[in-house]
């Protein structure tokens, strides 16, 4: 009692509710923990299993790294490429986040700043056609994948990308919000071309919001699965989600390729997110709360 | 200057033409040539053969696409309530002051949602398989079972494991928007009702949950859309197959399968008319359900 009025005249107040507290967040805490050990612990094994053999993976329960880690990588290197299809990846997802962005900030400049006829309704149609599930054009895409000879191509995955409906109305938001009229008429009355206008002063504006939309455009379209599965059809082409799908039809029986795959599939999002995760967290939230 | 502004407005048709285009050529087009080869029969040689509507009648009688649905429904409910509950419960405890290291656990509860969905199948097929998994091996060790077992015969298990991969996938998304929806509550109002006397669980029940409604109405509708069309994960995990039993064929892998494996492209696009009519029900149904329920609520 003594200690406890020593420190501020303050506590003898705060004190009981304070203590009273403490064993429920100390319950709190340990929920938190176990709940963070189980989102962790499959990816720690992923990444221990991949430094084994066959067969330690099936004697026992490992924790600690083995020695193998070269001969798996050796083994897998034989048959599946990773460091092409991380290639491939990054190509398909750069190439389609570039387009998402810069065709949906067009088209919402257009709907934002434009008055023309039918501006409502044609936006409530951008908006509408975000409720309607890929996979319900699915076989038609493939049609039409093969009438312009682009099935088996990057093209196939990364043209579509430029019509992304939500990215339309991600932007429209924000000019709305940030841009006012007073800078596109000032440039006009300077003489400078409507799409002059867009690209040197509207664009460099909208960075902030390009940027969040960017990192949801990139990360669809890294993981996208289905895509690339119905339109690609070599194996030089797949993208990573692909080849990890192939490590299972090579290595059926060879446990410690298949962990050792999944784990270089895995890395790469692991050190992006350990650099930008409060970005990338950031834009989730705002995409959310727009949406 | 006035009418020099209004004189530029058609300049906005140049703007969305590009986006229209290209939606026209890879969005509409493949759902409207979907639709027309869902009365067709065609397996992908010579031209699609006009049969009306014997492709939905054949649907309404297909045992495989009822099971489909019905592995779809399952996996999706057992794990869109934790989903809910469980990130919502979180978000809450992270959004009060006294908690240290929020950032560290929103991360790691996030996380598992930008892995690529094919990885975290093929990761789970490795660690519950039957000889090697070390699953098996763990509770082998601890001394929970003798011999190991074999969970990748097991139908419901199987499905509850897919369960498994999107609650561990999306409740830590669940989590940043509930997030984002408390941190748009003003602080007043929480306390004026703390200065009234009311208890934390009344502040809760009666202040918080109330004005997150919007945001539970948009994750519900959300995670239906994102549910139904589930695929990554169960294919993934049993390599194309759909086993045991084909009790995680979900409804977009039979499509995928009909469409891209026995080339029955006609039956293939009924399958997803029919999937679509589906979760335009459902979400309907969870819409006015969750905006009645608001109103009764508001009523009280």
């Amino acid at each position: 009692m003594a200690n406890n009025t020593s420190v501020t005249p303050l506590t003898e107040k705060t004190l009981t509710p304070r203590s009273r507290v403490k064993w429920s967040h100390v319950i709190i805490y340990v929920l938190l923990i176990v709940l963070a050990i189980i989102c962790v612990v499959p990816f720690y094994i992923m990444i221990i299993y991949g430094t084994h053999t066959n067969a330690e993976i099936a004697s026992k329960f490992i924790f600690l790294p083995g020695r193998s880690l070269v001969e798996n990588y050796q083994s897998m290197m034989e048959n599946v490429n990773i460091w092409r299809g991380f290639m491939n990846s990054l190509i398909i997802s750069c190439c389609s986040t570039a387009l998402t962005l810069y065709f949906g900030a067009l088209n919402a400049y257009g709907f934002a700043k434009f008055n023309f006829k039918g501006n409502k309704i044609l936006f409530w149609f951008v908006l509408a056609t975000m409720m309607v599930p890929q996979q319900l054009g699915l076989v038609g895409t493939f049609r039409i994948m093969y009438l312009l000879h682009l099935l088996d191509t990057y093209a196939s995955l990364i043209l579509p990308a430029a019509a992304n409906a939500f990215a339309v109305f991600f932007v429209k938001q924000f000019i709305d919000g940030t841009i006012p009229n007073e800078i596109i008429e000032s440039a006009r009355v300077d003489g400078a071309g409507e799409f002059k206008t867009f690209n040197r002063i509207i664009l460099p504006m909208l960075v902030p919001a390009l940027a969040a939309l960017g990192i949801f455009s990139f990360i669809g379209s890294w993981n996208n699965f289905m895509g690339p599965l119905v339109l690609l059809f070599s194996n030089e082409k797949y993208p990573l989600p692909l080849l990890v799908q192939l490590l299972q039809g090579y290595y059926g029986t060879n446990y410690g390729v298949q962990y050792l795959g999944v784990a270089l599939s895995v890395l790469p999002i692991i050190i992006v997110f350990a650099i930008f995760s409060k970005r990338i967290i950031g834009s989730v939230a705002i995409g959310a709360v727009k949406g | 200057m006035f009418s020099k502004t209004l004189r530029k407005d058609h300049y906005g048709y140049l703007f969305i033409a590009p986006f229209f285009i290209i939606f026209v050529i890879f969005g509409l087009y493949p759902i409207v040539y979907s639709f027309y080869l869902s009365l067709c029969n065609w397996d992908g040689f010579g031209n699609p053969v006009i049969i009306g509507f014997e492709n939905y009648q054949r649907l309404l009688g297909d045992y495989m696409f009822y099971k489909s649905l019905f592995n779809t429904l399952f996996i999706w409910g057992i794990s869109v309530i934790p989903q809910l509950t469980v990130s919502l419960i979180i978000a809450v405890i992270l959004h009060e002051k006294f908690i240290k290291g929020k950032s560290i656990f929103r991360a790691v509860f996030f996380f598992p949602n930008i892995v690529t969905a094919a990885s975290l199948g093929l990761l789970v097929a490795l660690i519950f398989s039957w000889q090697t998994g070390s699953f098996n091996n763990l509770l082998m060790s601890l001394g929970f079972i003798h011999d190991p077992v074999n969970w990748p015969s097991r139908p419901y298990f199987m499905r509850l494991l897919v369960s498994g991969i999107l609650f561990w996938q999306y409740f830590g998304y669940s989590m940043i928007i509930y997030i984002a929806g408390l941190q748009g509550i003003s602080r007043d109002i929480l306390e004026a009702a703390e200065i009234d006397g009311a208890s934390k669980t009344q502040v809760f029940f009666r202040i918080t949950l109330p004005l997150l409604r919007p945001i539970m109405i948009f994750q519900v509708v959300t995670s239906i859309i994102g549910g139904m069309q589930i695929f990554d994960q169960p294919y993934t995990l049993t390599n194309g197959t759909g086993d045991p039993n084909n009790s995680t064929l979900t409804t977009v892998m039979y499509l995928y399968k009909i469409a891209f494996t026995r080339y029955q492209y006609g039956y293939g696009s009924a399958v997803a008319f029919g999937l679509f009519i589906i979760i335009v029900i459902f979400s309907i149904i969870s819409f006015v359900l969750m905006n009645r329920r608001s109103k009764s609520a508001t009523s009280l």
